[in-house]
């Protein structure tokens, strides 16, 4: 996600006022059937005549170089048409197209355990793969790092000396490629102020998104350098302008559809197996069907950062937080971009501080290209800042709720990153937080409860949606971000308010990159809130048109027809001087009033609001095996606007299911020789349903002032808490502070056997 | 690759001893099918057991003891009533394997020719007392469920001879058994520890115990010294005392994804104890 220039909306810019009919409802949703009855079709799901397999050759090694790769024998096994080296590729690219590139097919080193490093094509998956190990790779071992901090200290192994960038201060280790600082006020005298100074380094280890569907697409290149793609994505026209490039294509030439999608989080915004099964397809000149295993997606699709922080934090015996500091080391495997700015930026931003630091250094090391998964960078942040925080707290004796309140950003609050928000709902969510019976409930021994909050900016990015309406009332809207969380259903509730017609008339259709302007991806929580708005104008647009036509059907100005309640209705002098007209009437005869009726936006809106979260949760620590049990959680957040309420509380429960994964067992094993131990759902410990409890989502509505109706993106502040909650929760149920991640049984009773060794 | 699906274990065997190359029997397949999809294991001949009568029955024996067919899988003992009353802790151990569908699959016998020392049914099984019929070329032989495992993978079986039938001894009166295992999450996972305990009682005083450890050593272990420490006993604090550190001294482990040395030793004495107490419990008829 880029991120925006934040641009604090004026009062209510966009705000409507207006009781709402079909907002804030929770219709059906619209691929709801399709998907329990399997007729939805994803990644994997299509197959075209005379199709072929890839598979892709991976090297074993976490650094080596590539000295030799003879492909002769997988060439002459009966069924193979194709094999793809780099040598297949454009050649030349540089920046973010030339380390997608590397990552996607290795150059000159391969740099991580599972680096792809060539791929064949081949009649049947079973000859795809055999054909795969008859590739023989001749590699030149090299030392590795897979750690942050081993990564950046002398003498660590050089992923690639040309990485880094000029923000990096000289004297610093290669692998350390880009700096961040930013804040305000005096940190050194704000700690002079302080009753109480906690400082303390806490360790967070990568977490992969985890989507059930793993990366698949069906390629398709014609011998007139024409392509079509069909691909499980969160953003295809990216894919689409990543492909071109990096297959040496033209943009248009290559037509992209987004299948349905089996989760993403973040993990699919980028490419991995699209480009080279769109060389196959050229090489091969067939069809080919590239999915992914499990195993290849834990082992080199992009999971997140993993973080090493150090957070100071001094506070008044009041709990008035006098001065922050944070450094953020993200290791985001061997290419630069891990998101240690947004960490940097995030870490404080619930805060209304005086005096506020902090620093961000982006790590490369042997491990996959890290992608983004949901609000990149900031749930490690939190971790690190409401874990000090909470035992602050403790050490003062102050409820932490109360000591968030008294330090809580509120409208007007210069941000710890830099602008001054407008309308936020910080305050807000921490006195639902308070006032919810949760945080009042008592606790069975055993147990412990931990609150943190959490920030995440939302984005707007490039939209473009376009309406059309049917001869019989009906609408059809064509939106470019796939659904990726209840879009489809948003968009029919946001375009039936504007057209005042039922949802059901309505049918929203993720549209390709041939027929729809650009887009950019599902990202950033960025589309209810942008392809919502550019919905909401396109209808709006429609609505001119249709209040024309009634205007020149009754004889009257323009302007003195209204839309009310899917109406054309006479204003002003006029009124009453005809009876409302459908939307229907008017489209039924619309061929010949003037031609088709739709509309049509495209922008790139810069209202997204910020959105803030707070977490309750209890946990139960078994104190013989260091198990946990998560007993009871609920997350408060500020939606702005919830279109869609069901959905909006399933964003909540997800970010916390998700959170309590990554707190507690999820981990990315590598042994010894740098290669991942853990590259299946088996050991790659993901939270099953038994290990959750019901976890309570509680809306708050803070209206953003940039959007129509109010809406703030909520599919990712909802993973900025849990991590800090749980882990306060587990440390005061344990009577330890858990300072690394995972909290997994192993780590917990050695902290308890360490403290009681201090004891 | 061959696949063949003899009628009976004498057909079986000889299949098995006239194959070259990789040989796998096919009974549930939730482990062969799964090392053949994930590339671990291409036999070049695959034995489907499952077409033999009688393989999937449980059987009341003269003795009052149980014979389970080689390919019954888990949801079928879970379902027999009987069964579950009398021998709860290897109902239950076979039960923890994988998900509902597994369930439909899964075996007893595939669980230990399996021969991973993490397997679930297999302490339950050792504690218990069971033994296996093993059939192959020149005749069948009766082997005690310990033996079957000799190295994570490996078993004592030679060229052409496979499990033709599991037998569980008569529970009798006074006894109990019980199987815990431990794992991060609430299911789906493999044991980092399991533990299995099974005991007779005198009124409160234990008389007979076997206590068997998973994922601590190569192979699942029966400890000898583990139920001596419990034997006389009336299971008070300072028995489960002395059980937690036998169970902990046996301990051979690794450090691996799943735990560590540290970890699996401290909680294979923890679960000692816990297990130990079901069994009590049921031994004593107070609890299922």
């Amino acid at each position: 996600m880029a991120l925006d220039e934040y641009k604090p909306q004026s009062g209510d810019a966009e705000l409507e006022n207006k009781e709402l009919k079909y907002v804030g409802t929770t219709p059906d949703r619209p691929d709801g059937l399709d998907k329990v009855t399997g007729k939805a079709r994803f990644g994997a799901d299509l197959s075209l005549p005379g199709m072929l397999f890839g598979a892709i050759v991976r090297s074993p090694h976490a650094h080596a170089r590539i000295v030799k790769i003879d492909a002769s024998k997988a060439e002459a096994l009966d069924g193979v048409k194709a094999v793809v080296t780099r040598a297949d590729f454009a050649t030349g690219l540089e920046g973010e197209y030339g380390f997608v590139l590397e990552n996607v097919m290795a150059g000159e080193k391969a740099l991580y355990d599972g680096h792809a490093v060539a791929a064949v094509a081949a009649t049947s998956a079973l000859i795809a793969r055999d054909a795969a190990k008859l590739v023989e790779v001749e590699y030149e071992v090299l030392p590795h790092v897979t750690d942050v901090d081993k990564a950046m200290a002398e003498g660590a192994p050089v992923i690639n000396a040309a990485y880094a960038d000029a923000s990096v201060p000289e004297g610093m280790h290669p692998n350390v490629v880009r700096h961040h600082e930013s804040g305000h006020g005096d940190v050194e005298a704000g700690f002079a102020e302080a009753d109480l100074i906690v400082e303390d380094t806490y360790v967070t280890e990568a977490a992969h998104q985890g989507y059930i569907e793993p990366n698949a697409c069906v390629a398709q290149m014609g011998s007139d350098g024409k392509g079509e793609l069909w691909v499980c994505t969160q953003g295809h026209w990216y894919v689409q302008k990543h492909c071109a490039a990096l297959l040496g294509m033209e943009t248009a030439q290559l037509r992209v559809t987004a299948s349905e999608i089996g989760g993403g989080f973040g993990g699919k915004t980028t490419v991995f197996q699209e480009p080279v099964a769109l060389a196959l397809s050229r090489k091969a000149s067939r069809p080919v069907k590239l999915a992914l295993q499990r195993s290849e997606v834990l082992r080199a699709t992009g999971p997140t950062a993993s973080a090493s922080m150090d957070i100071k934090i001094g506070m008044k015996k009041d709990g008035t937080i006098t001065a922050a500091e944070g450094t953020f080391r993200l290791q985001g495997g061997a290419f630069p971009g891990a998101p240690m700015e947004f960490s940097a930026m995030c870490a404080f931003a619930c805060y209304d501080l005086a005096n506020v630091r902090q620093v961000g250094w982006d790590v490369v090391s042997n491990r996959p290209k890290q992608a983004a998964y949901r609000a990149p960078g900031a749930p490690m942040a939190a971790f690190a800042v409401e874990s000090v925080i909470d035992t602050a707290c403790n050490k003062l004796g102050l409820d932490p709720l109360e000591v968030r309140l008294k330090n809580a950003a509120h409208d007007g609050t210069k941000a710890s990153w830099g602008p001054r928000y407008d309308q936020i709902g910080m305050v807000a969510t921490l006195e639902a937080a308070k006032a919810h019976p949760h945080y009042s409930a008592p606790l069975e021994p055993g147990q412990g409860r931990g609150v943190a909050s959490g920030f995440w900016f939302n984005h707007g990015g490039e939209t473009s949606v376009s309406l059309s309406l049917s001869e019989d009332g009906t609408c059809q809207v064509s939106v470019g971000t796939p659904d990726i969380g209840g879009s489809r259903a948003s968009m029919a509730l946001m375009a039936a308010e504007v057209l005042g017609i039922p949802y059901e008339n309505i049918r929203v259709t993720i549209a390709d990159t041939a027929t729809l302007g650009y887009n950019d991806v599902s990202h950033g929580s960025r589309v209810t809130y942008a392809s919502g708005l550019a919905t909401i104008k396109a209808a709006r647009a429609a609505v001119e048109k249709l209040c024309q036509r009634a205007a020149a059907k009754w004889g009257i100005e323009e302007d003195a027809v209204k839309w009310e309640d899917g109406c054309a209705v006479p204003s002003g002098a006029n009124a009453g001087d005809f009876d409302p007209l459908p939307l229907a009437e008017i489209t039924a005869t619309m061929g010949s009033t003037g031609g088709p009726i739709s509309g049509h936006f495209e922008a790139t809106p810069e209202g997204a609001g910020v959105s803030f979260g707070t977490h309750i949760v209890d946990a139960e620590v078994d104190q013989e095996t260091g198990a946990t049990k998560i007993v009871r959680y609920t997350v408060v957040q500020d939606a702005g606007k919830a279109i869609h309420p069901a959905y909006v509380e399933g964003q909540y429960q997800g970010g916390a299911a998700q959170g309590i994964g990554w707190a507690l067992n999820e981990e990315y094993v590598y042994g010894e020789d740098g290669r991942l131990q853990n590259t299946v759902f088996l050991d790659y410990r993901i939270p099953v349903a038994s290990d959750l409890p019901m976890i309570d989502a509680v809306i708050v509505e803070v209206p953003n002032p940039g959007h129509p109706y109010g809406v703030r993106g909520v599919g990712e502040t909802g993973i900025v808490p849990p991590l800090a909650a749980i882990a306060n929760a587990v440390s005061n149920a344990a009577g330890v502070r858990l300072k690394s991640l995972p909290m997994n049984p192993p780590k917990i009773l050695e902290a308890l056997e360490d403290q009681a060794g201090d004891a | 690759m061959k696949y063949l699906t003899p009628a009976s274990f004498a057909e079986a065997a000889s299949l098995a001893r006239d194959a070259s190359g990789v040989t796998r029997f096919l009974a549930g397949g939730t482990d062969v099918l799964v090392q053949m999809r994930a590339d671990i294991v291409t036999p070049d001949t695959l034995i489907d057991i499952k077409h033999i009568d009688g393989v999937r029955d449980i059987i009341r024996g003269a003795d009052g003891g149980w014979t389970i067919g080689v390919a019954t899988p888990g949801a079928e003992m879970k379902e027999h009533a009987e069964l579950g009353a009398e021998w709860p802790g290897v109902v239950e151990g076979m039960d923890l394997i994988g998900s509902t569908q597994v369930q439909g699959r899964a075996t007893l016998t595939g669980n230990l020719c399996n021969a991973s020392p993490a397997a679930d049914s297999v302490p339950a099984m050792v504690a218990a007392g069971v033994e296996v019929t093993v059939s192959g070329p020149d005749g069948s032989r009766r082997v005690k469920a310990e033996d079957i495992p000799v190295a994570p993978g490996r078993t004592s079986l030679s060229k052409g001879e496979l499990i033709s039938a599991v037998h569980i001894p008569p529970r009798g009166d006074n006894g109990g058994d019980a199987y815990l295992r431990f794992i991060p999450r609430t299911e789906m996972d493999i044991a980092v520890v399991g533990c299995g305990v099974n005991l007779r009682l005198d009124g409160d005083v234990i008389t007979e115990a076997r206590v068997s450890l998973g994922a601590v050593a190569p192979t699942v272990l029966l400890v000898q010294a583990c139920a001596d420490t419990i034997i006389g006993s009336t299971l008070d604090e300072a028995a489960l005392d002395r059980l937690a550190e036998a169970a902990s001294a046996a301990c051979n482990p690794i450090t691996d994804k799943r735990g560590t040395v540290k970890f699996r030793t401290h909680v294979a004495g923890v679960l000692a104890q816990r297990t130990a107490k079901i069994a009590y419990g049921r031994a004593k008829g107070e609890t299922k």
